[in-house]
């Protein structure tokens, strides 16, 4: 795992409530309030994650396409908008954690990965790879993109039951400061507010301004409050999606 | 009786099936496991749509060994779902038998042998 283990959970509360910034400890969480947006064109094994998840008391959304996900996490190309108008908070969404397949078509696990890491809104949800395929190398991108986990399928409970700590926080959310302050101002670099919620948080406020397409890759300048993104060098990877013929390419 | 004799008549199917490699042991159990009260048909909800999504994929592979020259990329893709629902199931053989056909693809060889 490339994080280091604390990750901050994102509760996206629309309503832009403040006293989501006093997040409860991390054993407290109640796991009926987890939402897991789960990500596979497989419909086997759609069902399968989709059980596994509830049996974990987690409130579920399935999707079956890397761009359905794309679609409701507000990232398929409205997000420009978002910024300005509120879209993605006026879709109410919150989710605690995206589990994806990794071979999918049009958009791979891969690229879903990089879009929800080069936003600024989603990037602190835990994303984690599901594969058939065991190719270090794969995994080695994933990973190096922010991936929490990468899952060699079949998904076993026991795979399920780790999921858990992704999802865990131990700190406050920051990043409902800056999601308000962006709402009023596109790029906005000062995190005065935020540095004051927490803590725990030491590395300097200032949010890179990222530009809310995250159809761009990742600005990377590492300044994200919660734990550092696990590739200290940019990780301008390519803008090709990683190949999925399965090893095709890749070994 | 007879429910008794129909579930020893079932046990003993599915204990052959694991002997002979055709069912996997740990991945089957797991699925048996995530069936309870509240989702009282899910094994057979998945082994059913496991055949009718395998049925698809059998004919789409049946066309695509049709097709000449052959299109290995599309026959791998195929065999890529093929095997991945056939190891969330725990088909063990079927599973087996799409590793080595993809390799076949690979390798360009429309023969097989």
């Amino acid at each position: 795992m490339a994080r280091n283990g604390v990750v901050a959970s994102q509760r996206w509360r629309s309503d832009g409530d403040v006293s989501s910034q006093q997040q409860p400890p991390a054993d407290s969480v109640v796991a009926d309030e987890v939402h897991v947006l789960a990500v596979d064109d497989s419909l086997i094994d759609r069902k399968v994650i989709e059980r596994l998840l509830r049996n974990s008391s987690y409130k579920v959304t399935v999707v079956d396409s890397g761009v359905r996900a794309l679609q409701f996490l507000g990232l398929d190309g409205e997000e420009k908008k978002a910024s300005s108008i509120g879209a993605f908070d006026s879709l109410k969404i919150k989710v605690d954690l995206i589990i994806t397949d990794y071979c999918m078509p049009e958009v791979t696990g891969y690229d879903l990965l990089k879009k929800i890491k080069g936003s600024s809104t989603l990037r602190e949800i835990p994303v984690v790879i599901m594969s058939s395929e065991n190719v270090v190398t794969r995994i080695d991108r994933c990973l190096e993109e922010g991936a929490e986990d990468f899952i060699v399928k079949p998904v076993k409970p026991s795979d399920v039951a780790r999921l858990r700590g992704y999802m865990a926080t131990s700190e406050p959310s920051v990043r409902v400061n800056k999601r308000k302050q962006r709402e009023s101002c596109e790029s906005c670099s000062s995190l005065s507010t935020a540095s004051s919620t927490s803590s725990s948080i030491s590395s300097s406020p200032s949010l890179s301004p990222s530009p809310p397409s995250s159809a761009s890759p990742t600005p990377m300048s590492i300044s994200e409050p919660s734990s550092p993104s696990p590739s200290p060098s940019p990780p301008m990877s390519q803008s090709v999606s990683a190949p999925c013929s399965p090893s095709l390419s890749e070994e | 009786m007879d429910r008794n004799q129909s579930h020893r008549q079932v046990a003993t199917m599915k204990q052959s099936l694991f002997d002979q490699g055709y069912l996997d042991h740990e991945q089957f159990n797991q699925l048996e496991e995530l069936q309870d009260d509240a989702n009282p048909n899910f094994v057979e909800e998945v082994v059913t749509l496991y055949y009718r999504d395998s049925a698809r994929l059998v004919h789409s592979i049946e066309q695509a060994l049709e097709k000449s020259p052959i299109d290995f990329n599309k026959l791998d893709s195929y065999m890529h779902q093929f095997r991945g629902s056939s190891s969330s199931i725990g088909a063990k053989k079927v599973k087996a038998e799409c590793s080595l056909f993809r390799e076949y693809c690979r390798a360009g060889n429309g023969e097989g042998r």
